[in-house]
C-alpha cells in the first residue's frame, strides 16, 4: 500500500555523488554493505528535501544489494527518516521529562501562536513541520528544540518566537544557546523563566 | 561546604579539563592539555598488563550498568584467530536526563579517540566503530574532524603511535532508536538491520559484530582510559570510595537555579552537588519533592533519602536505585509528579523496539493506566492494576528496556502511593 502511494513516475532521482557513496561504503567490510544502510539513507534524505521517497529507497537497496523491504524495514523503524515530506525546516521539540519541567509546554505553545501549528503538521508555505521527538540528549540545556540539524537550547516562549520570527525573516540564527551561555557550564544568568519556585 | 564532609575535587585531579569547551577541541590544543602524550609507552605494555591496570584501576562502566571495565575485557579471546576484534565505542547517548557524552564529543574528542586506540590495542582489536545518535549532526562533524587529524598527525591508522599496532577507526551515525544504546540492538543497527537486541548468551565477546569478539563499552569509560594510565592506576583507585572509584561526570538537569554538567568524585553527597554545582534546588533545598539520580531507568528518591545519599553505584543501589548514568533529574514541590512520570512512561513506549510482547504491549499500558491515574479519574484498584502490570514486564523481556519501563513506575508509587491516591479521593468527593 505504501509503495503504491508514494510510487510516482514523474518523481526524479536526487543527485548523488558516487564519490560520497563511496567514502561511506569504505567505512565496512566489502561482505558487509548493509551496514552502510543507515549512513546512506541520511546521506539520499538530505539530498531529496529532508524524506525519502520510494524511489530513493529502490534505489539504496540497488546500491546495497539488499531487499528493497530490508531497506524499508530501516527507514520505517528508525525516528529521523521521513517517509513523508517536510517542510523546509523541520522543528523537533523535545518533551520529554527533563525538558517538560523546564517548561517545553511553553515553547509548543510559542511555535503555535507563531506558526499555528501543531505536532505532526506543516505550514502551508511548507517552511516549518513541527514532530515533538523523545529526549535529545541535551538535558542540561533544557529546553531544547532542533532545527534541521542544529540545536537550540535554554529557550523560553519569547526567546523561541523569536527564534522563529528570524526564520521567517530569512535573518541569521545561531545555533546553541539563545541566553548567551558557552555549552553545559552553570551559567549565572540562567534565570528561572520557566520554573515557578 | 567543609561540614559536609567530602573535599570537593580539585582541578588537578579532574580528567575533563576542556568538558564546557572554553579551550579549542582541535588536536594543538588536546597536545597541549596532555592528550596523546606518550601513548607510544603506553602500546608498548602488553595486551594484558593494560587490562589488568584497567582492572586494578576500579573502573565501572560509566554507560548505566556500572559493570567492572577491566573485567569485561578481559572476556576478549587472548589471541587473535581467524575472526578480527572489534571495539564499538556506544556514544547513542539518549537516556532522558543525560548528556555528558554528547560534551566529551564536541570538546574533548581527542580524550575518546586515544582511549579507542589504546582500549582497542588492550583487547587486540584492529577496528573501532564509535556509534553516535544520529540527532548529534554537528558532535558527528566535529568527532570525524578529529578523526581525520588524528590520521593525518599519524596518531591512528597503519602503524598507529608508532607502536606497530595497526587500527582504524570509524564513525557510524544512527538515526533516532534509543533501543541503539543497548549493546546487542547497536549491533545489530551497525550491521544495517532494526535495531532489535539480542538473546544474551552468546555474549559479544564471543560473538558481537559481523559475529566476531566484540566489547561495547560506553563513551566516558573508553575516554578516561589514557589518564587512567597516564597517570597511574592507583591514582584513579584513590579517588572517590571504594569499590566506587574515580570520577564522574554528573548531568543536573529539571529544577535546579544552574543546570550543568560537572566532574565529580564518587561518592559525592547529592544535596552537596546540587547545592555546590547546580546553584541548589529551585525555592532551596526545601522545596525539593524527588529526584531521580540516574537517568529516567533509575527509581525516584524522596527528599530525605536525598539528604543524605551519596552518589556512587553501591549506596544508590542500596536505597532500591542506581547511579545509573549519573543523569540527576531534579524536581521541586511544583511538580505534577504523576505527569512526570507519565511522559517517561510514554517515552518507553514510543521507543520499545516491538520484539517482546511484554514490553510492545506493557509499555502502552503502563502509559494509559499512567495516564487515567495522572487525570485522576481512576481508583486505587488501577494503581494495583498498574503495579501487577509493571511486575509482568519486568524481568520478562530480552533486554533491559522493560525493567526500565517498569522501575520508575513501581519508584513513584513506592514514594507517593498515599498522595497519589488522597488525590483520587479528593476528585471523587469533588465529583459527587
Amino acid at each position: 500500500m505504501k509503495k503504491k502511494q508514494l510510487k510516482d513516475d514523474n518523481y526524479k532521482l536526487s543527485n548523488i555523488d558516487q564519490v560520497k557513496v563511496n567514502e561511506i561504503l569504505d567505512k565496512y567490510p566489502s561482505n558487509r554493505k548493509a551496514s552502510a544502510v543507515i549512513p546512506l539513507l541520511h546521506y539520499v534524505q538530505k539530498k531529496s528535501d529532508g524524506w525519502l521517497p520510494v524511489p530513493e529507497l529502490e534505489r539504496v537497496a540497488e546500491i546495497l544489494d539488499m531487499p528493497y523491504m530490508k531497506v524499508y524495514e530501516v527507514a520505517s523503524f528508525y525516528t529521523m527518516f521521513n517517509l513523508k515530506p517536510v517542510g523546509q525546516k523541520l522543528l523537533q521539540l523535545c518533551h520529554t521529562t527533563p525538558c517538560w519541567l523546564r517548561g517545553s509546554d511553553q515553547i509548543e505553545k510559542s511555535i503555535f501562536d507563531t506558526l499555528k501549528i501543531k505536532n505532526g503538521e506543516t505550514t502551508h508555505d511548507n517552511m516549518f513541520t513541527l514532530m515533538k521527538v523523545e529526549c535529545l540528549g541535551a538535558c542540561v540545556n533544557a529546553p531544547i528544540l532542533q532545527i534541521n540539524d542544529d540545536y537550540y537550547e535554554d529557550l523560553d516562549y519569547k526567546t523561541t518566537k523569536e527564534l522563529l520570527n528570524k526564520i521567517k525573516t530569512k535573518k541569521t540564527i545561531k545555533p546553541g544557546s539563545v541566553i548567551g551561555r558557552k555549552s553545559s557550564e552553570p551559567y549565572e544568568e540562567n534565570g528561572n523563566k520557566n520554573v515557578t519556585k | 561546604m567543609k561540614k559536609m564532609g567530602i573535599k570537593m575535587l580539585q582541578n588537578k585531579d579532574k580528567i575533563f579539563n576542556n568538558i564546557f569547551g572554553f579551550q579549542s577541541n582541535k588536536l594543538s590544543y588536546a597536545l597541549k592539555r596532555g592528550d596523546w602524550d606518550k601513548t607510544k609507552k603506553i602500546l608498548s605494555l602488553d595486551h594484558d598488563v593494560i587490562i589488568e591496570k584497567i582492572k586494578n584501576s576500579g573502573l565501572r562502566g560509566r554507560g548505566g550498568a556500572g559493570f567492572s571495565t577491566g573485567l569485561k575485557w578481559s572476556f576478549m579471546p587472548k589471541t587473535l584467530g581467524e575472526r578480527p576484534h572489534y571495539l564499538v565505542v556506544n556514544a547513542d547517548e539518549s537516556e532522558p536526563g543525560t548528556c555528558k557524552d554528547r560534551d566529551i564529543i564536541r570538546h574533548e574528542p581527542h580524550k575518546l579517540i586515544e582511549g579507542c586506540l589504546i582500549a582497542s590495542y588492550a583487547m587486540r582489536a584492529h577496528k573501532c566503530y564509535i556509534y553516535i545518535r544520529g540527532e548529534f549532526a554537528n558532535e558527528a562533524k566535529i568527532l570525524q574532524s578529529a578523526i581525520d587529524e588524528a590520521y593525518e598527525n599519524k596518531l591512528i591508522g597503519k602503524n598507529a603511535c608508532k607502536s606497530g599496532w595497526d587500527f582504524d577507526l570509524y564513525l557510524h551515525r544512527g538515526a533516532g532508536a534509543y533501543i541503539c544504546g543497548e549493546e546487542t540492538a547497536l549491533l545489530e543497527s551497525l550491521e544495517g538491520k532494526k535495531g532489535q537486541p539480542r538473546l544474551k548468551p552468546p555474549f559479544p565477546a564471543g560473538v558481537g559484530l559481523y559475529g566476531c569478539p566484540t566489547t561495547v563499552n560506553n563513551v566516558e569509560s573508553i575516554a578516561v582510559v589514557p589518564t587512567i594510565l597516564r597517570r597511574g592506576e592507583y591514582w584513579f583507585s584513590k579517588l572517590g570510595k571504594d569499590n566506587n572509584t574515580g570520577t564522574k561526570l554528573f548531568c543536573i538537569s529539571g529544577h535546579v537555579n544552574k543546570p550543568c554538567n560537572v566532574e565529580e568524585e564518587m561518592g559525592i553527597p547529592l544535596r552537596e552537588l546540587i547545592e555546590k554545582h547546580a546553584g541548589g534546588v529551585v525555592g532551596s533545598w526545601d522545596n525539593l519533592l524527588a529526584i531521580i539520580p540516574g537517568g529516567s531507568s533509575t527509581p525516584m528518591l524522596p527528599k530525605q533519602t536525598c539528604d543524605t545519599i551519596t552518589m556512587d553505584f553501591d549506596s544508590l543501589k542500596n536505597a532500591g536505585t542506581g547511579l545509573g548514568t549519573a543523569g540527576v533529574i531534579v524536581m521541586n514541590k511544583t511538580t505534577d509528579i504523576v505527569e512526570a512520570i507519565v511522559r517517561l512512561a510514554f517515552f518507553y513506549k514510543h521507543e520499545s523496539c516491538g520484539q517482546c510482547t511484554p514490553c510492545r504491549e506493557g509499555t502502552g499500558w503502563m502509559w494509559r493506566l499512567l495516564k487515567k491515574i495522572a487525570s485522576k479519574d481512576a481508583s486505587p484498584k488501577d494503581i494495583d492494576n498498574l503495579l501487577e502490570l509493571t511486575k509482568q514486564v519486568e524481568g520478562h523481556t530480552i533486554c533491559a528496556l522493560g525493567d526500565a519501563a517498569a522501575w520508575p513506575i513501581q519508584g513513584l508509587f513506592k514514594n507517593f502511593r498515599d498522595e497519589i491516591e488522597m488525590g483520587l479521593k479528593l476528585k471523587k468527593i469533588a465529583a459527587e
